[in-house]
């Protein structure tokens, strides 16, 4: 089974594979060219180990990074989560010339398939690609998943918000394909694939799937862009007969903008799926609907790991100060445990922490509080019985 | 209120003029449409969807309150019923809109199919090159909305990026789309926006962009922009990353004043900020070019779904036209019909179904004719 997951994307990143290939018959590759619908795409493969524990990879970041991290660690073991954390370092190294992560955090990664990320400081200077893009590369993160809800005891101007974004992640506006025709006039090319489109839009009825969502809902621009986002979209069409029991519609970029914002709640019962650029835009807009990105959580998933991750910044600033707000990153473990299927886990962390928020008596200073990070969490496990 | 925003557009042409020799591609050349028997011919193009109802209720107030102007009307449509010729009528449209240089606008239908034909929206404008959408976004008053003190811009490039068009399939299951930025067109642009600011005593201009992932093309609009800017010493300069921009302007929208952008996220960020304020039937917008001028709503929703069934808002057609007005100098006429609109609105008795309220587009479009009638 391994064999065949790792073969799925082979070619797409062939230098990568080569090693994972070994041992699964090559002729997979020519049948799973597209993604099928018999497997679930980014299935959690993961092992217990000894202990009967999974192991994952921890990214604590920089910046707050180690203190969000700590807070998430004192919450799991307080929750008897059945996780053991393994820290890795991602200073970025060069390589040939290229900016990479060390083998270390790759294997790592790769041996425990499923990893948490504190935010990460890009390093400033020219030839750095940023570090978040060097791991979607590295382990071919195809899609990222952000979810947005109202937090109950954090006012905002719009109290009704639950949306799940799903945005491709590899090709679309962000292929990095540009180029100067003659000075002062540039392409930048926007590339869309039938194969990255069908397992991004595959992934999303299977998430709608798996968290109880009945509609998918796809957000395009094809009045416009009528072969690129005309392809995502027929794509769509295709995909959404193989779910008959997920009610499939679409809507344009525009109409998608305009109804959010004025009104989100209509948007509880979907999933919207979309490319990147779209998706880029309308996740951190959803995230401002809920009161900005300390709040909102993130995964990033891969054919064979996935990454969970805090969106925010690494907050240099108030770094080292037990102040930081760890709730991202801990909403982002809680989405990590659902992947893993350790639901109830989830759930009873995900309670104790929408609990203390709503409580508003140990809110950090983002949120109009005076609570340090310390405290919030100490609240949070207090709540956890 | 609006009336004060209103010198907005014709103060932007004055300023163009004065502005000559520092303005190597925007040039504005003398776009005053001539008075012909004492009236201004205007191209109308009511357009699909709630088009035909909302003009109606134009051409009523505008022949009530005696408007010189004489309309032309091309009943261009994208809607493809197999009997009309709508090549044809677009070629139309844009004749006439050469030949009277102003036209009131609604929006044409694109359908989404790829056998489609192309957006005549996207394709009146680049024939025209009507470069600079010009939408303003400002809490109306008496109006309560989730945000309240929202008074902002939006200043979008209307005729390259991502609606150049070009798209091609290399292999089956493989797509290229094309966006095109150019210097020339990014450097009239900013220049519109920093004179657009100047003129309407705007503090702050900021430029919106994706440069950290596409750091040629966007990069290109950041870096003319930020040369443009220096010419303007007077004004406050930043700039935005779009995803950035999104979250801010649902969160704190009383920040923006005057921002410039590319095409796409022209579309992103006026839908948003349309829903800040209202909603699509109540934001204004005009399209400029060097030699023309086409005004229609700002957030550009054909509404087929409500078409017909004489529910839609008039106000960001009325509020277009009345920003025509300004343009054609006709001043007197459009501070009348911004008041009037206006004053229904905040009286509060008579509202389309998109304010919560329960009247039709005809009760709107008379009410604002009494209104007319005590001013």
């Amino acid at each position: 089974m391994s064999g065949v997951r790792a073969i799925t994307s082979f070619g797409r990143r062939a230098a990568f594979n080569s090693r994972l290939a070994v041992n699964a018959p090559v002729c997979f590759a020519y049948a799973r060219q597209y993604s099928s619908v018999q497997t679930r795409v980014a299935q959690f493969m993961g092992q217990k180990n000894a202990n009967g524990n999974y192991t994952v990879s921890f990214i604590e970041g920089d910046g707050i990074g180690p203190e969000i991290s700590k807070s998430v660690k004192r919450i799991f073991s307080a929750a008897e989560a059945p996780i053991e954390w393994e820290t890795v370092d991602v200073t970025p190294i060069l390589k040939d010339g290229k900016t990479a992560i060390p083998d270390a955090a790759i294997q790592s990664i790769e041996k425990n398939l499923v990893a948490l990320k504190g935010p990460l400081a890009t390093p400033i200077g020219k030839g750095h690609v940023s570090l978040n893009l060097t791991l979607r590369r590295t382990f071919n993160l195809f899609a990222n998943v952000r979810p947005c809800k109202s937090i109950q005891g954090y006012k905002t101007p719009y109290d009704n918000v639950d949306t799940v974004l799903i945005r491709e992640n590899t090709e679309g506006e962000y292929s990095g394909i540009e180029h100067i025709v003659v000075p002062g006039v540039v392409q930048s090319i926007k590339l869309i694939t039938r194969d990255a489109s069908e397992r991004v839009l595959k992934f999303a009825f299977e998430y709608a799937q798996a968290i109880g969502k009945k509609k998918v809902r796809v957000v395009h621009k094809a009045t416009i862009m009528k072969m690129s986002d005309g392809l995502f979209l027929s794509i769509a069409r295709e995909i959404a007969k193989k779910f008959p029991d997920i009610e499939f519609d679409e809507e344009l970029l525009d109409n998608a903008c305009l109804k959010m914002t004025t009104d989100p709640a209509p948007y509880a019962d979907k999933v919207l799926v979309m490319p990147n650029l779209y998706g880029d835009i309308l996740s951190d807009m959803c995230a401002g609907l809920i009161g900005g990105l300390g709040l909102t959580p993130s995964g990033n998933i891969g054919d064979k790991c996935s990454i969970f991750e805090a969106v925010h910044g690494s907050a240099p600033d108030i770094a080292g100060q037990d102040k930081a707000n760890p709730t991202a990153l801990l909403l982002s473990s809680i989405m990590m445990l659902q992947h893993m299927g350790l639901y109830s886990h989830a759930e009873k962390i995900q309670k104790a922490i929408f609990q203390t928020l709503a409580e508003g008596k140990a809110l950090t200073g983002d949120l109009g509080g005076k609570a340090s990070t310390t405290q919030y969490t100490d609240a949070i496990i207090s709540n956890l019985q | 209120m609006f009336a004060a925003r209103q010198p907005a557009v014709k103060s932007v042409l004055g300023s163009l003029k004065s502005q000559n020799a520092i303005r190597s591609f925007a040039t504005a050349t003398d776009m005053q449409p001539t008075k012909i028997g004492g009236k201004y011919t205007v191209t109308l193009i009511p357009g699909d969807g709630i088009g035909a109802e909302v003009s109606d209720s134009v051409k009523q107030i505008f022949k009530a309150d005696n408007v010189p102007v004489q309309w032309e009307q091309v009943d261009a449509t994208g809607v493809i019923t197999g009997k009309e010729h709508p090549e044809s009528l677009f070629k139309e449209s844009v004749l006439s809109l050469k030949r009277n240089k102003v036209g009131l606008k609604g929006i044409l239908y694109t359908p989404v199919e790829r056998s489609g034909h192309q957006s005549f929206n996207v394709a009146l404008r680049q024939e025209l090159d009507i470069y600079a959408s010009v939408v303003l976004i400002k809490n109306i008053p008496g109006y309560q909305t989730r945000h309240s003190g929202v008074d902002f811009c939006l200043i979008r490039e209307n005729t390259e990026g991502e609606y150049s068009g070009l798209e091609h399939q290399s292999v089956p299951g493989v797509v290229e789309s094309l966006k095109i930025v150019t210097k020339m067109k990014s450097e009239r642009i900013s220049k519109f926006a920093f004179a657009f600011a100047k003129a309407n005593n705007r503090k702050k201009v900021t430029c919106i962009h994706k440069a950290n992932i596409m750091k040629l093309a966007d990069g290109l609009f950041r870096q003319t922009f930020h040369e443009v800017a220096k010419d303007y010493p007077s004004l406050e300069v930043n700039d935005l990353i779009v995803d950035n921009a999104s979250m801010q302007a649902v969160g704190k929208p009383q920040q923006f004043d005057v921002l410039v952008m590319p095409n796409l996220y022209g579309s992103i960020l006026s839908n948003i900020g349309a829903a800040l304020v209202g909603g699509p039937g109540v934001i204004p917008g005009c399209n400029m070019g060097r030699e023309h001028a086409v005004f229609e709503p700002g957030c550009r929703h054909v509404g087929l779904d409500i078409k017909g069934k004489n529910e839609a808002n008039p106000t960001a057609m009325l509020l277009s036209a009345s920003m025509m007005l300004r343009h054609l100098n006709l001043d007197d006429h459009a501070t009348r019909l911004s008041q009037a609109v206006y004053g229904v609105i905040a009286d509060g008795k008579v509202r389309t179904r998109d304010m919560q309220g329960t009247s039709t587009t005809q009760e709107f479009t008379n009410a604002v004719l009494k209104k007319l009638e005590t001013l």
